[in-house]
């Protein structure tokens, strides 16, 4: 059976290159990257390579990136750190639809008595940038905004919100997750202090984050027990993954524009097609500030898990922001602060691509899912109110 | 992905009996669109007053449309004196279980069937009407439903509770409520048998496990007090070899303790068509 993977802002498919470049770091190169010998030399030098590709992607010095072990230790390493390294009290400002790795250690840092305030969102998906004004002007803050959305591809207004943040003396952390690879990223001309990166989501393996601290940024270590990192994360370097996510680093700059291009193409492809073929259906969040490979859609009278099994029979990869595909009874918090209402948000399906996706891919959906949808309708309750 | 049996996948990519009657007999809607499920039933009886035709609706997910699809399978040519008698764990049986998680969708059956023969026997609206004091808000459950729940499936936990009913489920406040009716529930019934279940079918390995640790729990004990033991030489099949020692083995009444305790023992915990020998040495 024909397999279509649209499915990439959970996870992607690492890169065969990647694969290829971290292969000898399990066998011959196997040292420690901090011993006195040449063991641990020659492996050093890899790791520095990888520190200076990832340092490319977004425009860093290679001392302001630190490796950590994923995405979720990158964004509590930055909010946890940002705030017990502050000299005085400080609030913590972020928005509703962040996600769970920002949200927690915010409401963990909230049950310990320092201020947060969770910015909301417009029926866009959008923070409205007066409101973080207002939020700022209580007080010196560390600010953790996401710079694109995981659920709906939705791009916060990440230059103006820095500006405001950095000219009220707040410290900038974004989670960029979903951003790297997908859109530039230059921090040489956004003035971010602290940037979260994953390597799963740009063809590199699970297991390696990034989190650039610019210099001269203060933050107390999560990890203690060793020099490694300039004495920021303790712990020996994983250094095969952190070659890996080097060389994914390297192919991402490289594929930013025409295949970001490419796959926009792919993804307005299946909107329009999806729109064309099946009724009472509508497209979750910002159109216009969205990233290039997410289409999130909601299909009324139907619930998502049971779209995304019978996608799933037929091949077809996705995923959904309803309550029963989540193990928990309620639908998405991203979906719900964006004020879509319940029968929607169950029934809402997240396609998102991959350089890696074809045209052939989306007109096998298009040719699988409105089926489905009737199908689904056919058996529901509420299909022929 | 979840673990769905076969059966379950079958009903969810297949379902029986979807659709509506016209002028049914009895009409059962439960769940809401913010929930995240919904179930319409519908029933029509012959002359002798079984079910002679039901059909569903079902806004849900896998598990949710296969429950459906199921109940109407089960209840078909009942009588609904007989039909009422189906719990939701009857339902989740007969897919050959359900994930924990998913237990609310098996309950939802019950209770639209509960719902459209009320419908048939008072005519009074096909709608599900909260009666009693709503426990969880966030999903309208009440006492009497929860309580309902945690007698039928024998429920420890508020988490259980959630997975059956979704009470407790949404902010949580009530989760403390919820946890005072599980200690009043079980405290009616302290030492009530567990409800029988299907005996599953086990590995050899798994039957040897669960036979020692019978043996372990169950038989030892008693045996010891006497100054016996007992001891598992063999399992072909059925057939459970066992050696006693100690005192047991001279005993005049050793033949008896095998019948009467041990092989009761294990038909009773590991499988019920265990025959218990004694190892000839």
């Amino acid at each position: 059976m024909r397999t279509v993977y649209l499915d990439n802002n959970a996870t992607t498919q690492p890169a065969p290159e990647v694969i290829e470049a971290m292969l000898p770091f399990f066998t011959e190169l196997w040292g420690n990257p901090s011993s006195m010998h040449v063991f641990g030399g020659q492996v050093r030098r890899h790791v520095e390579l990888a520190r200076a590709q990832v340092a490319a992607l977004i425009g860093a010095d290679p001392s302001e990136i630190l490796f950590t072990s994923c995405g979720t230790e990158s964004d509590n390493m930055a909010i946890r750190g940002a705030v017990e390294a502050a000299n005085a009290p400080v609030n913590v400002i972020t928005s509703r639809v962040e996600h769970p790795a920002v949200l927690e250690p915010c409401r963990m840092l909230k049950e310990r008595g320092v201020p947060v305030i969770e910015l909301e969102v417009n029926g866009k998906g959008q923070i409205r940038l007066d409101d973080l004004r207002l939020a700022l002007s209580r007080g010196r803050a560390v600010v953790s905004l996401m710079w694109a959305n995981n659920e709906t591809g939705v791009i916060f207004p990440m230059a103006e919100a820095t500006e405001l943040v950095k000219a009220a003396g707040g410290i900038m952390h974004t989670d960029a997750v979903q951003a790297a690879g997908k859109l530039p990223i230059d921090v040489r001309r956004l003035p971010v202090d602290l940037l979260s990166l994953s390597g799963h989501k740009l063809h590199a393996p699970k297991g390696i984050g990034v989190l650039f601290i610019r210099r001269g940024t203060r933050i107390r270590p999560l990890l203690l027990g060793g020099h490694q990192e300039n004495g920021k994360r303790g712990g020996t370097e994983n250094v095969p993954y952190i070659v890996g996510l080097g060389r994914a680093c390297e192919l991402a700059a490289r594929a930013l524009g025409d295949e970001t291009t490419r796959v926009a193409a792919l993804r307005d492809r299946l909107q329009a097609g999806i729109l064309a073929a099946c009724p009472d259906v509508r497209v979750n969040g910002d159109e216009v500030q969205r990233l290039p490979n997410t289409l999130n859609i909601s299909f009324q009278y139907i619930e998502g898990e049971s779209i995304l099994y019978h996608l799933s029979d037929c091949g077809i990869a996705a995923s959904s922001g309803s309550a029963c595909t989540s193990g928990s009874l309620e639908p998405s918090h991203v979906i719900r602060a964006m004020g879509v209402p319940f029968m929607a948000a169950h029934g809402s399906i997240r396609f998102s691509l991959s350089r890696y996706n074809t045209a052939a891919d989306i007109e096998y959906v298009l040719e699988n899912l409105p089926p489905i949808i009737k199908k689904l309708r056919a058996i529901s309750p509420f299909a022929a109110l | 992905m979840w673990e769905y049996t076969d059966k379950v996948l079958d009903h969810f990519r297949n379902p029986r009996n979807v659709g509506t009657i016209k002028n049914p007999d009895g009409v059962g809607e439960v769940g809401s669109m913010a929930c995240g499920d919904a179930l319409k039933l519908v029933f029509k009886l012959d002359k002798q007053g079984r079910i002679a035709d039901v059909k569903f609706q079902t806004f849900g997910c896998a598990s949710a449309i296969a429950s459906s699809s199921a109940l109407t399978e089960m209840i078909k040519g009942l009588t609904l004196a007989e039909a009422e008698k189906i719990t939701n764990q009857d339902i989740a049986n007969f897919l050959g279980g359900l994930p924990e998680q998913k237990m609310h969708c098996s309950v939802m059956g019950r209770e639209a069937l509960e719902v459209a023969i009320a419908n048939y026997r008072t005519g009074k609206t096909s709608k599900k009407i909260l009666e009693g004091k709503v426990v969880c808000h966030c999903f309208g459950v009440t006492e009497d439903e929860i309580v309902r729940v945690v007698r039928e499936n024998r429920l420890t936990t508020v988490e259980q509770v959630t997975n059956y009913c979704k009470a407790g489920g949404g902010c949580g406040k009530c989760r403390d409520e919820i946890e005072a009716i599980i200690t009043r529930v079980r405290g009616e019934e302290p030492a009530a048998p567990v409800a029988p279940q299907p005996a599953p079918r086990l590995t050899t390995l798994q039957k040897i496990r669960l036979i020692e640790e019978t043996m372990e729990k169950e038989i030892r004990p008693a045996l010891k007090k006497d100054g016996g033991d007992i001891e598992l030489m063999d399992v072909m099949d059925n057939r459970v070899v066992v050696a006693l020692r100690g005192m047991c083995a001279n005993c005049q009444v050793a033949r008896f303790t095998l019948k009467d305790v041990v092989e009761a023992k294990l038909r009773e915990f590991v499988a019920p068509d265990l025959v218990v020998e004694e190892a000839h040495p």
